[in-house]
Protein backbone atom coordinates (compact mmCIF):
# COMPACT_ATOMS: atom_id res chain seq x y z
CA UNK A 1 0.00 0.00 0.00
CA UNK A 2 1.44 3.28 -0.97
CA UNK A 3 2.79 5.59 2.20
CA UNK A 4 0.49 8.99 0.74
CA UNK A 5 -2.31 7.80 2.41
CA UNK A 6 -3.57 7.19 6.18
CA UNK A 7 -4.79 4.33 7.24
CA UNK A 8 -7.44 4.30 10.05
CA UNK A 9 -8.55 1.56 11.41
CA UNK A 10 -12.16 1.71 12.96
CA UNK A 11 -13.79 -0.40 15.24
CA UNK A 12 -16.66 -2.52 13.61
CA UNK A 13 -20.12 -1.77 15.26
CA UNK A 14 -22.27 1.53 16.61
CA UNK A 15 -19.24 3.05 18.03
CA UNK A 16 -17.15 2.86 14.86
CA UNK A 17 -20.00 4.01 12.54
CA UNK A 18 -20.59 6.95 14.94
CA UNK A 19 -16.55 7.52 14.64
CA UNK A 20 -17.14 7.38 10.84
CA UNK A 21 -19.26 10.36 10.99
CA UNK A 22 -16.77 12.29 13.15
CA UNK A 23 -14.19 11.82 10.31
CA UNK A 24 -16.79 12.43 7.48
CA UNK A 25 -17.72 15.85 8.96
CA UNK A 26 -13.90 16.81 9.69
CA UNK A 27 -13.99 16.53 5.51
CA UNK A 28 -12.66 12.56 5.35
CA UNK A 29 -15.93 11.41 4.09
CA UNK A 30 -15.81 7.79 1.92
CA UNK A 31 -19.58 7.36 1.30
CA UNK A 32 -18.89 3.65 0.03
CA UNK A 33 -18.21 2.53 3.77
CA UNK A 34 -21.97 2.43 4.72
CA UNK A 35 -22.99 0.46 1.71
CA UNK A 36 -24.38 -2.98 3.59
CA UNK A 37 -21.72 -5.13 2.08
CA UNK A 38 -18.82 -7.43 3.39
CA UNK A 39 -15.94 -5.57 1.78
CA UNK A 40 -13.39 -4.45 5.05
CA UNK A 41 -11.23 -2.02 3.16
CA UNK A 42 -12.62 1.70 1.87
CA UNK A 43 -10.52 4.19 0.79
CA UNK A 44 -10.81 8.52 -0.71
CA UNK A 45 -7.75 8.94 -2.52
CA UNK A 46 -8.69 12.60 -2.78
CA UNK A 47 -8.83 13.39 1.07
CA UNK A 48 -6.06 10.85 1.24
CA UNK A 49 -7.37 8.23 3.74
CA UNK A 50 -7.76 4.56 3.81
CA UNK A 51 -10.40 3.02 6.96
CA UNK A 52 -10.64 -0.38 7.40
CA UNK A 53 -13.00 -2.14 10.21
CA UNK A 54 -11.69 -4.04 12.84
CA UNK A 55 -12.76 -6.25 15.96
CA UNK A 56 -12.38 -2.93 18.25
CA UNK A 57 -9.99 -5.05 20.66
CA UNK A 58 -7.94 -5.41 17.79
CA UNK A 59 -7.79 -1.36 16.74
CA UNK A 60 -4.66 -0.78 19.21
CA UNK A 61 -2.34 -4.08 17.55
CA UNK A 62 -2.83 -2.91 14.28
CA UNK A 63 -1.51 0.51 15.07
CA UNK A 64 0.59 -0.39 17.52
CA UNK A 65 2.09 -2.46 14.90
CA UNK A 66 1.79 0.38 12.29
CA UNK A 67 -0.19 -1.27 9.72
CA UNK A 68 -2.87 1.57 10.72
CA UNK A 69 -1.14 4.94 11.11
CA UNK A 70 -4.00 5.99 13.47
CA UNK A 71 -7.36 4.17 14.84
CA UNK A 72 -10.04 4.96 17.12
CA UNK A 73 -10.21 2.61 20.40
CA UNK A 74 -11.88 2.80 24.14
CA UNK A 75 -9.96 3.60 27.07
CA UNK A 76 -10.90 0.51 28.25
CA UNK A 77 -8.65 -1.25 25.74
CA UNK A 78 -5.67 1.36 25.92
CA UNK A 79 -5.31 0.48 29.55
CA UNK A 80 -5.99 -3.28 29.10
CA UNK A 81 -3.74 -3.83 26.55
CA UNK A 82 -1.23 -0.68 27.46
CA UNK A 83 -0.13 -0.56 23.41
CA UNK A 84 2.68 1.74 22.59
CA UNK A 85 0.77 4.18 20.59
CA UNK A 86 -0.09 8.00 20.67
CA UNK A 87 -3.11 8.83 22.58
CA UNK A 88 -3.86 12.15 20.61
CA UNK A 89 -7.43 12.87 21.67
CA UNK A 90 -10.54 12.17 23.64
CA UNK A 91 -13.73 11.79 21.45
CA UNK A 92 -15.77 11.85 24.32
CA UNK A 93 -18.14 9.47 22.41
CA UNK A 94 -18.71 5.50 23.39
CA UNK A 95 -18.74 6.56 26.82
CA UNK A 96 -19.48 4.01 29.98
CA UNK A 97 -17.35 3.03 32.75
CA UNK A 98 -14.93 0.53 34.00
CA UNK A 99 -16.75 -0.42 37.27
CA UNK A 100 -17.00 -3.13 39.80
CA UNK A 101 -20.30 -5.19 40.08
CA UNK A 102 -21.89 -7.47 42.25
CA UNK A 103 -24.62 -9.10 43.46
CA UNK A 104 -27.36 -7.09 44.90
CA UNK A 105 -26.57 -6.57 48.60
CA UNK A 106 -23.47 -8.11 48.62
CA UNK A 107 -20.55 -7.28 51.43
CA UNK A 108 -17.43 -7.49 51.19
CA UNK A 109 -15.40 -10.09 53.45
CA UNK A 110 -11.85 -9.06 53.93
CA UNK A 111 -10.62 -12.22 55.51
CA UNK A 112 -11.25 -13.85 52.58
CA UNK A 113 -9.33 -13.43 49.32
CA UNK A 114 -12.36 -11.50 46.75
CA UNK A 115 -12.61 -13.67 43.37
CA UNK A 116 -12.95 -10.98 40.73
CA UNK A 117 -14.18 -12.32 37.27
CA UNK A 118 -13.44 -10.23 34.35
CA UNK A 119 -12.30 -9.79 30.48
CA UNK A 120 -10.02 -7.13 31.83
CA UNK A 121 -7.77 -8.49 33.74
CA UNK A 122 -4.87 -5.93 33.87
CA UNK A 123 -7.15 -3.12 35.34
CA UNK A 124 -8.92 -5.03 37.77
CA UNK A 125 -5.17 -6.26 39.12
CA UNK A 126 -4.25 -2.97 39.19
CA UNK A 127 -7.53 -1.39 40.84
CA UNK A 128 -6.92 -3.89 43.99
CA UNK A 129 -3.11 -3.48 44.11
CA UNK A 130 -3.87 0.55 45.08
CA UNK A 131 -6.46 -1.12 47.65
CA UNK A 132 -4.03 -3.50 49.04
CA UNK A 133 -6.35 -6.08 48.22
CA UNK A 134 -5.57 -9.82 47.50
CA UNK A 135 -7.38 -11.22 44.75
CA UNK A 136 -8.14 -14.31 42.32
CA UNK A 137 -8.93 -13.24 38.53
CA UNK A 138 -11.07 -15.33 37.00
CA UNK A 139 -10.16 -14.49 33.02
CA UNK A 140 -13.65 -14.96 31.02
CA UNK A 141 -14.33 -14.15 27.53
CA UNK A 142 -18.11 -12.69 27.73
CA UNK A 143 -20.94 -13.12 30.13
CA UNK A 144 -19.48 -11.75 33.04
CA UNK A 145 -22.91 -10.83 34.74
CA UNK A 146 -23.80 -14.45 35.33
CA UNK A 147 -20.33 -15.16 37.42
CA UNK A 148 -21.58 -14.08 40.58
CA UNK A 149 -24.84 -15.19 40.32
CA UNK A 150 -23.37 -18.90 39.81
CA UNK A 151 -20.97 -18.38 43.14
CA UNK A 152 -17.97 -18.28 40.26
CA UNK A 153 -16.72 -15.12 41.55
CA UNK A 154 -17.84 -12.39 44.17
CA UNK A 155 -17.70 -9.45 41.89
CA UNK A 156 -17.07 -8.58 38.39
CA UNK A 157 -14.89 -5.70 37.02
CA UNK A 158 -16.66 -4.73 33.52
CA UNK A 159 -17.73 -1.78 31.72
CA UNK A 160 -21.40 -0.14 32.76
CA UNK A 161 -22.89 1.65 30.19
CA UNK A 162 -26.53 2.08 31.06
CA UNK A 163 -26.38 -0.70 34.21
CA UNK A 164 -29.52 -2.45 32.48
CA UNK A 165 -27.65 -5.88 32.05
CA UNK A 166 -26.88 -5.73 35.87
CA UNK A 167 -29.88 -4.43 36.88
CA UNK A 168 -32.00 -7.05 34.73
CA UNK A 169 -29.41 -9.93 35.87
CA UNK A 170 -29.95 -8.41 40.05
CA UNK A 171 -26.40 -7.38 40.16
CA UNK A 172 -25.69 -3.33 41.46
CA UNK A 173 -22.34 -1.27 40.39
CA UNK A 174 -20.50 -1.18 43.33
CA UNK A 175 -17.15 1.10 42.68
CA UNK A 176 -16.52 3.30 39.57
CA UNK A 177 -12.51 2.56 38.63
CA UNK A 178 -12.50 4.79 35.87
CA UNK A 179 -14.73 6.53 33.02
CA UNK A 180 -14.22 5.39 29.50
CA UNK A 181 -14.36 6.74 25.95
CA UNK A 182 -13.05 6.47 22.68
CA UNK A 183 -9.94 7.82 21.94
CA UNK A 184 -7.61 9.05 18.87
CA UNK A 185 -4.62 6.44 18.69
CA UNK A 186 -1.81 7.11 16.49
CA UNK A 187 1.94 4.75 15.85
CA UNK A 188 4.61 6.53 17.13
CA UNK A 189 6.92 6.39 14.12
CA UNK A 190 3.97 6.68 12.13
CA UNK A 191 3.21 10.13 13.28
CA UNK A 192 7.45 10.94 12.92
CA UNK A 193 6.76 10.50 9.37
CA UNK A 194 3.04 11.87 8.72
CA UNK A 195 2.87 14.38 11.31
CA UNK A 196 1.24 16.97 9.00
CA UNK A 197 -1.25 15.12 7.73
CA UNK A 198 -2.27 13.13 11.19
CA UNK A 199 -2.30 16.56 13.03
CA UNK A 200 -4.85 17.40 10.39
CA UNK A 201 -7.32 14.51 10.86
CA UNK A 202 -6.87 15.09 14.97
CA UNK A 203 -7.35 19.00 14.27
CA UNK A 204 -10.16 18.01 12.55
CA UNK A 205 -11.39 15.83 14.98
CA UNK A 206 -11.16 18.10 17.57
CA UNK A 207 -13.67 20.49 16.02
CA UNK A 208 -16.35 17.92 16.27
CA UNK A 209 -15.51 16.65 19.69
CA UNK A 210 -18.75 17.60 21.87
CA UNK A 211 -18.05 18.27 25.13
CA UNK A 212 -20.88 17.94 27.98
CA UNK A 213 -18.67 19.28 31.10
CA UNK B 1 29.16 -1.59 0.87
CA UNK B 2 25.17 -1.44 0.95
CA UNK B 3 22.51 -2.68 1.80
CA UNK B 4 21.20 -5.25 -0.69
CA UNK B 5 24.57 -6.35 -1.62
CA UNK B 6 24.44 -10.40 -2.49
CA UNK B 7 24.94 -12.09 -0.35
CA UNK B 8 25.29 -10.01 2.96
CA UNK B 9 21.63 -9.41 4.58
CA UNK B 10 20.73 -5.83 4.98
CA UNK B 11 21.15 -5.77 8.44
CA UNK B 12 24.90 -7.38 8.62
CA UNK B 13 25.37 -4.38 5.93
CA UNK B 14 24.47 -2.14 8.61
CA UNK B 15 26.39 -3.70 11.47
CA UNK B 16 29.55 -3.63 9.41
CA UNK B 17 28.67 0.12 8.73
CA UNK B 18 28.53 0.53 12.50
CA UNK B 19 31.05 -0.71 13.51
CA UNK B 20 33.47 1.68 10.84
CA UNK B 21 31.46 4.39 12.15
CA UNK B 22 32.12 3.59 15.24
CA UNK B 23 35.63 2.68 15.48
CA UNK B 24 36.13 5.99 13.51
CA UNK B 25 35.61 8.30 16.21
CA UNK B 26 37.60 6.12 18.69
CA UNK B 27 34.89 4.05 19.88
CA UNK B 28 36.69 0.66 21.40
CA UNK B 29 34.92 -2.77 20.85
CA UNK B 30 33.65 -3.54 24.47
CA UNK B 31 33.50 -7.65 24.60
CA UNK B 32 31.52 -8.88 27.25
CA UNK B 33 30.23 -12.85 28.42
CA UNK B 34 26.44 -13.98 28.01
CA UNK B 35 26.54 -14.34 31.75
CA UNK B 36 26.49 -11.58 34.72
CA UNK B 37 25.53 -11.89 38.06
CA UNK B 38 22.00 -11.85 38.67
CA UNK B 39 22.53 -9.74 41.68
CA UNK B 40 23.65 -6.93 39.37
CA UNK B 41 20.10 -6.54 37.44
CA UNK B 42 18.17 -6.82 40.65
CA UNK B 43 19.57 -3.90 42.05
CA UNK B 44 18.65 -2.11 38.90
CA UNK B 45 15.73 -3.77 37.98
CA UNK B 46 13.81 -0.44 36.77
CA UNK B 47 16.54 0.37 34.31
CA UNK B 48 15.57 -2.69 32.22
CA UNK B 49 13.68 -2.21 29.44
CA UNK B 50 11.47 -6.03 30.80
CA UNK B 51 10.92 -7.78 33.81
CA UNK B 52 11.84 -10.86 33.05
CA UNK B 53 15.51 -12.55 33.11
CA UNK B 54 16.85 -16.06 32.16
CA UNK B 55 18.61 -17.01 35.80
CA UNK B 56 20.64 -20.30 36.00
CA UNK B 57 22.77 -21.97 39.02
CA UNK B 58 26.53 -21.46 38.28
CA UNK B 59 28.39 -24.49 39.36
CA UNK B 60 29.57 -22.77 42.29
CA UNK B 61 26.49 -21.72 43.63
CA UNK B 62 26.11 -18.32 42.51
CA UNK B 63 22.95 -17.57 40.48
CA UNK B 64 23.48 -16.02 36.87
CA UNK B 65 21.57 -14.50 34.73
CA UNK B 66 21.49 -14.37 30.75
CA UNK B 67 22.62 -10.63 30.08
CA UNK B 68 18.99 -8.77 29.24
CA UNK B 69 21.40 -5.50 29.20
CA UNK B 70 24.37 -4.29 27.93
CA UNK B 71 24.85 -0.64 29.61
CA UNK B 72 25.07 -1.97 33.35
CA UNK B 73 27.90 -4.74 32.55
CA UNK B 74 29.82 -1.91 30.80
CA UNK B 75 29.56 0.25 33.46
CA UNK B 76 30.50 -2.45 36.29
CA UNK B 77 33.23 -3.21 34.38
CA UNK B 78 35.03 0.32 33.79
CA UNK B 79 37.44 1.45 35.63
CA UNK B 80 37.08 5.32 37.31
CA UNK B 81 39.47 7.50 34.78
CA UNK B 82 38.85 10.82 36.30
CA UNK B 83 39.39 13.65 33.98
CA UNK B 84 38.85 11.46 31.22
CA UNK B 85 36.14 9.66 28.87
CA UNK B 86 35.69 6.26 27.99
CA UNK B 87 34.80 5.41 24.50
CA UNK B 88 32.94 1.73 24.11
CA UNK B 89 31.04 0.11 21.51
CA UNK B 90 29.28 -2.99 21.69
CA UNK B 91 27.43 -5.76 19.35
CA UNK B 92 25.96 -8.23 21.59
CA UNK B 93 23.06 -10.77 22.11
CA UNK B 94 20.42 -10.14 24.83
CA UNK B 95 18.11 -12.09 26.28
CA UNK B 96 14.90 -10.59 27.33
CA UNK B 97 11.10 -10.93 27.25
CA UNK B 98 9.73 -9.34 23.77
CA UNK B 99 6.76 -7.40 23.97
CA UNK B 100 3.86 -8.68 22.00
CA UNK B 101 4.70 -12.43 22.61
CA UNK B 102 5.72 -12.83 26.23
CA UNK B 103 8.06 -14.77 25.71
CA UNK B 104 12.07 -15.09 25.98
CA UNK B 105 13.95 -13.39 22.62
CA UNK B 106 17.24 -13.17 22.02
CA UNK B 107 17.43 -9.98 20.38
CA UNK B 108 21.23 -8.01 19.01
CA UNK B 109 21.38 -4.91 20.43
CA UNK B 110 24.40 -2.70 19.26
CA UNK B 111 25.20 0.86 20.68
CA UNK B 112 27.83 2.88 21.96
CA UNK B 113 28.16 4.69 25.74
CA UNK B 114 30.40 7.68 26.30
CA UNK B 115 31.50 7.44 30.09
CA UNK B 116 33.46 9.96 32.44
CA UNK B 117 34.18 13.48 32.07
CA UNK B 118 30.96 13.96 29.79
CA UNK B 119 30.95 17.50 28.55
CA UNK B 120 28.50 19.00 25.42
CA UNK B 121 31.34 18.04 23.23
CA UNK B 122 30.56 14.52 24.20
CA UNK B 123 26.62 15.09 24.23
CA UNK B 124 26.88 16.52 21.04
CA UNK B 125 29.32 13.56 19.50
CA UNK B 126 27.29 10.96 20.66
CA UNK B 127 23.49 12.03 19.91
CA UNK B 128 25.54 12.93 16.33
CA UNK B 129 26.55 9.35 15.87
CA UNK B 130 22.93 8.10 16.50
CA UNK B 131 22.15 10.76 13.65
CA UNK B 132 24.43 8.59 11.41
CA UNK B 133 24.12 5.31 12.29
CA UNK B 134 20.19 5.89 11.59
CA UNK B 135 21.18 7.19 8.12
CA UNK B 136 23.41 4.36 7.66
CA UNK B 137 20.26 2.32 8.55
CA UNK B 138 17.95 4.17 5.79
CA UNK B 139 17.95 7.76 4.59
CA UNK B 140 14.07 8.12 5.60
CA UNK B 141 14.66 8.54 9.54
CA UNK B 142 14.06 10.81 12.46
CA UNK B 143 15.85 11.14 15.41
CA UNK B 144 13.75 13.09 18.10
CA UNK B 145 15.47 15.17 21.20
CA UNK B 146 14.06 15.44 24.46
CA UNK B 147 15.27 16.87 27.77
CA UNK B 148 13.90 15.35 31.22
CA UNK B 149 14.94 18.54 32.99
CA UNK B 150 12.54 20.64 30.85
CA UNK B 151 9.72 18.03 31.19
CA UNK B 152 10.59 17.23 34.98
CA UNK B 153 10.75 20.96 35.94
CA UNK B 154 7.55 21.82 34.29
CA UNK B 155 5.56 18.50 35.92
CA UNK B 156 7.22 19.59 39.32
CA UNK B 157 5.72 23.48 39.21
CA UNK B 158 2.27 21.69 38.88
CA UNK B 159 3.85 20.21 42.98
CA UNK B 160 1.41 17.00 42.44
CA UNK B 161 1.59 13.83 44.67
CA UNK B 162 3.63 10.78 43.70
CA UNK B 163 0.64 8.85 42.03
CA UNK B 164 -0.36 10.91 40.05
CA UNK B 165 3.03 13.07 38.92
CA UNK B 166 3.52 9.20 37.79
CA UNK B 167 0.47 9.22 35.31
CA UNK B 168 1.02 13.10 34.15
CA UNK B 169 4.14 11.61 33.20
CA UNK B 170 2.80 8.83 30.90
CA UNK B 171 0.34 11.47 29.65
CA UNK B 172 3.90 13.44 28.34
CA UNK B 173 4.65 10.11 26.80
CA UNK B 174 1.07 9.66 24.85
CA UNK B 175 1.27 13.19 24.11
CA UNK B 176 -2.43 13.07 25.93
CA UNK B 177 -3.14 16.49 26.73
CA UNK B 178 -6.53 15.65 27.52
CA UNK B 179 -5.38 12.73 29.86
CA UNK B 180 -3.06 15.96 31.71
CA UNK B 181 -6.25 18.17 31.86
CA UNK B 182 -8.51 15.21 33.72
CA UNK B 183 -5.43 14.91 36.06
CA UNK B 184 -4.92 18.68 37.31
CA UNK B 185 -8.13 19.94 36.99
CA UNK B 186 -7.56 24.22 38.26
CA UNK B 187 -3.87 23.90 37.69
CA UNK B 188 -1.99 26.04 35.68
CA UNK B 189 -1.13 23.58 32.58
CA UNK B 190 -0.48 25.73 29.71
CA UNK B 191 3.24 25.10 29.65
CA UNK B 192 2.75 21.06 29.93
CA UNK B 193 0.12 21.37 27.23
CA UNK B 194 2.38 23.61 25.10
CA UNK B 195 5.61 21.13 25.99
CA UNK B 196 2.91 17.95 24.59
CA UNK B 197 2.05 19.56 21.13
CA UNK B 198 6.01 20.83 20.59
CA UNK B 199 7.36 18.73 18.16
CA UNK B 200 9.71 19.60 15.01
CA UNK B 201 12.94 20.93 14.18
CA UNK B 202 14.65 22.45 17.31
CA UNK B 203 14.40 26.30 15.74
CA UNK B 204 11.22 26.47 15.91
CA UNK B 205 10.22 24.59 18.97
CA UNK B 206 12.57 25.72 21.62
CA UNK B 207 11.64 29.28 21.27
CA UNK B 208 7.84 28.52 21.30
CA UNK B 209 8.66 27.14 24.94
CA UNK B 210 10.85 29.98 26.34
CA UNK B 211 7.86 31.92 27.78
CA UNK B 212 7.48 28.44 29.99
CA UNK B 213 10.94 27.99 30.93
CA UNK B 214 12.57 31.42 31.96
CA UNK B 215 14.30 30.26 35.09
CA UNK B 216 15.86 27.74 36.80
CA UNK B 217 15.86 24.26 36.25
CA UNK B 218 13.64 24.42 33.58
CA UNK B 219 16.17 27.48 31.69
CA UNK B 220 19.08 25.75 32.48
CA UNK B 221 17.47 22.56 30.80
CA UNK B 222 16.61 23.98 27.73
CA UNK B 223 19.26 26.08 27.15
CA UNK B 224 21.62 22.45 27.20
CA UNK B 225 19.02 20.96 24.61
CA UNK B 226 19.53 24.30 22.45
CA UNK B 227 23.84 23.78 23.08
CA UNK B 228 23.31 20.55 21.69
CA UNK B 229 21.21 20.95 18.60
CA UNK B 230 22.60 24.13 17.68
CA UNK B 231 26.07 22.56 16.93
CA UNK B 232 23.94 19.67 15.08
CA UNK B 233 22.12 21.89 12.94
CA UNK B 234 25.29 23.90 12.59
CA UNK B 235 27.08 21.18 11.14
CA UNK B 236 24.37 19.78 9.26
CA UNK B 237 23.46 16.77 10.69
CA UNK B 238 19.61 16.56 9.24
CA UNK B 239 16.75 14.61 10.69
CA UNK B 240 17.06 16.12 14.34
CA UNK B 241 13.84 16.75 15.54
CA UNK B 242 12.77 17.97 18.90
CA UNK B 243 10.36 16.20 20.63
CA UNK B 244 8.98 15.68 24.32
CA UNK B 245 7.52 12.48 24.16
CA UNK B 246 10.53 10.73 25.35
CA UNK B 247 10.23 9.89 29.15
CA UNK B 248 12.73 7.70 30.21
CA UNK B 249 12.31 6.61 34.06
CA UNK B 250 13.62 9.42 35.91
CA UNK B 251 15.13 7.32 38.50
CA UNK B 252 17.93 6.97 35.86
CA UNK B 253 17.82 9.18 33.16
CA UNK B 254 18.80 12.92 33.31
CA UNK B 255 19.54 15.69 30.98
CA UNK B 256 19.26 14.64 27.12
CA UNK B 257 16.91 11.73 26.12
CA UNK B 258 16.62 10.68 22.36
CA UNK B 259 14.59 8.14 20.49
CA UNK B 260 15.01 7.60 16.37
CA UNK B 261 12.75 5.71 14.10
CA UNK B 262 13.05 4.71 10.65
CA UNK B 263 10.21 4.72 7.77
CA UNK B 264 8.77 1.95 7.87
CA UNK B 265 9.43 0.71 11.09
CA UNK B 266 6.54 0.49 13.19
CA UNK B 267 8.65 1.61 16.60
CA UNK B 268 11.76 3.48 17.62
CA UNK B 269 14.83 1.47 16.53
CA UNK B 270 16.94 3.51 18.72
CA UNK B 271 17.05 4.62 22.03
CA UNK B 272 19.62 6.41 24.73
CA UNK B 273 20.37 9.61 26.16
CA UNK B 274 22.31 10.70 29.60
CA UNK B 275 22.01 8.29 32.76
CA UNK B 276 24.05 10.31 35.39
CA UNK B 277 21.92 8.94 37.51
CA UNK B 278 22.21 5.49 37.38
CA UNK B 279 26.28 6.14 37.37
CA UNK B 280 24.94 7.41 40.93
CA UNK B 281 23.48 4.79 42.12
CA UNK B 282 26.23 2.42 40.92
CA UNK B 283 28.54 4.31 42.95
CA UNK B 284 30.85 5.91 40.08
CA UNK B 285 31.73 9.69 39.78
CA UNK B 286 30.90 10.17 36.46
CA UNK B 287 28.57 11.25 34.02
CA UNK B 288 27.53 8.91 30.96
CA UNK B 289 26.07 8.89 27.82
CA UNK B 290 25.01 6.57 25.47
CA UNK B 291 22.50 4.44 22.97
CA UNK B 292 21.27 1.34 21.50
CA UNK B 293 19.90 -0.07 18.15
CA UNK B 294 17.83 -2.96 18.67
CA UNK B 295 18.92 -5.05 15.60
CA UNK B 296 16.64 -7.48 14.97
CA UNK B 297 13.76 -4.68 14.19
CA UNK B 298 15.40 -4.14 11.04
CA UNK B 299 15.26 -7.79 9.47
CA UNK B 300 12.19 -6.79 7.41
CA UNK B 301 13.79 -3.23 6.51
CA UNK B 302 14.78 -3.25 2.42
CA UNK B 303 13.78 -6.61 2.00
CA UNK B 304 15.04 -7.64 -0.83
CA UNK B 305 13.03 -10.27 -2.63
CA UNK B 306 14.61 -12.75 -4.66
CA UNK B 307 12.78 -14.51 -7.53
CA UNK B 308 14.82 -17.94 -7.24
CA UNK B 309 15.74 -19.56 -3.90
CA UNK B 310 19.08 -20.95 -6.34
CA UNK B 311 20.58 -20.26 -9.43
CA UNK B 312 21.30 -24.09 -10.88
CA UNK B 313 19.44 -26.94 -9.83
CA UNK B 314 22.35 -29.60 -10.85
CA UNK B 315 20.33 -33.59 -11.05
CA UNK B 316 22.19 -36.73 -11.15
CA UNK B 317 21.60 -40.22 -9.99
CA UNK B 318 23.17 -43.52 -8.23
CA UNK B 319 25.07 -44.30 -11.45
CA UNK B 320 26.99 -40.57 -11.21
CA UNK B 321 30.90 -40.77 -10.91
CA UNK B 322 30.95 -38.46 -7.98
CA UNK B 323 34.27 -36.97 -8.91
CA UNK B 324 33.46 -35.83 -11.83
CA UNK B 325 30.11 -34.44 -10.32
CA UNK B 326 31.78 -32.37 -7.24
CA UNK B 327 34.20 -30.70 -9.67
CA UNK B 328 31.57 -29.92 -12.46
CA UNK B 329 29.03 -28.21 -9.49
CA UNK B 330 32.14 -26.95 -8.01
CA UNK B 331 33.08 -24.96 -11.50
CA UNK B 332 29.10 -23.90 -12.14
CA UNK B 333 29.88 -22.55 -8.49
CA UNK B 334 33.04 -20.76 -8.98
CA UNK B 335 31.22 -19.10 -11.79
CA UNK B 336 29.05 -16.64 -9.33
CA UNK B 337 26.06 -19.06 -9.41
CA UNK B 338 24.34 -20.96 -6.70
CA UNK B 339 23.96 -24.31 -7.49
CA UNK B 340 22.43 -27.04 -5.92
CA UNK B 341 23.14 -30.85 -6.53
CA UNK B 342 20.34 -32.94 -5.75
CA UNK B 343 18.81 -36.48 -7.00
CA UNK B 344 14.98 -35.27 -7.53
CA UNK B 345 13.97 -31.42 -7.32
CA UNK B 346 12.70 -30.41 -3.62
CA UNK B 347 9.76 -29.25 -3.68
CA UNK B 348 8.64 -25.58 -3.43
CA UNK B 349 12.11 -24.72 -4.62
CA UNK B 350 12.37 -22.19 -7.03
CA UNK B 351 15.41 -22.09 -9.63
CA UNK B 352 16.32 -20.42 -12.68
CA UNK B 353 17.72 -23.15 -15.16
CA UNK B 354 18.00 -27.20 -14.35
CA UNK B 355 20.96 -29.08 -15.62
CA UNK B 356 21.46 -32.51 -15.39
CA UNK B 357 24.66 -34.68 -14.44
CA UNK B 358 24.47 -37.30 -17.00
CA UNK B 359 27.62 -39.62 -18.40
CA UNK B 360 30.27 -37.36 -16.85
CA UNK B 361 28.99 -33.87 -17.59
CA UNK B 362 26.62 -31.40 -16.84
CA UNK B 363 23.76 -31.10 -19.87
CA UNK B 364 20.79 -29.36 -19.94
CA UNK B 365 17.35 -30.86 -18.70
CA UNK B 366 14.92 -29.25 -20.32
Amino acid sequence: MPNSMINVALPKGRLGEKVYGMFAAAGYECPSILEPNRKLIFENAAAGVRYFWVKPSDVAIYVERGAANVGVAGKDILLEYAPEVYELLDLNVGRCRMAVAAKRGYRDNPEHTLRVATKFARIAREYYAGLGRDIDIIHLNGSIEIAPILGLSDVIVDIVETGKTLLENDLEPIETIVPISARLIANKASFKFHSNEIEAIQRGLKGQVKNDD
Amino acid sequence: MRPGDYPLKPEECVLFALRSLYQGFGYSQFKMSKFEEYDLYVRNKDFLVSDGIITFTDTDGRLMALKPDVTLSIIKNTRQMPGSVQKLYYNENVYRISGGTHSFKEIMQTGLECIGEVDLYCLCEVVSLAAQSLRIIDDGYVLDLSHMGVVSALVDALALDADTRGRVLACVGEKNGDGVRKLCPGKDIEGLLALIAAHGPASEVIPSLRRWCTEGAARQALDELEAVTGVLEANGCGGVRVDFSIVNDMNYYNGIVFMGYINGIPTGVLSGGQYDKLMQRMGRKARAVGFAIYMDLLERLNEVVRPYDVDTVVLYDETADITALTRAVRKLAESGDSVSAQKSIPEKLRFRRLLRFSKGGIVDAQ
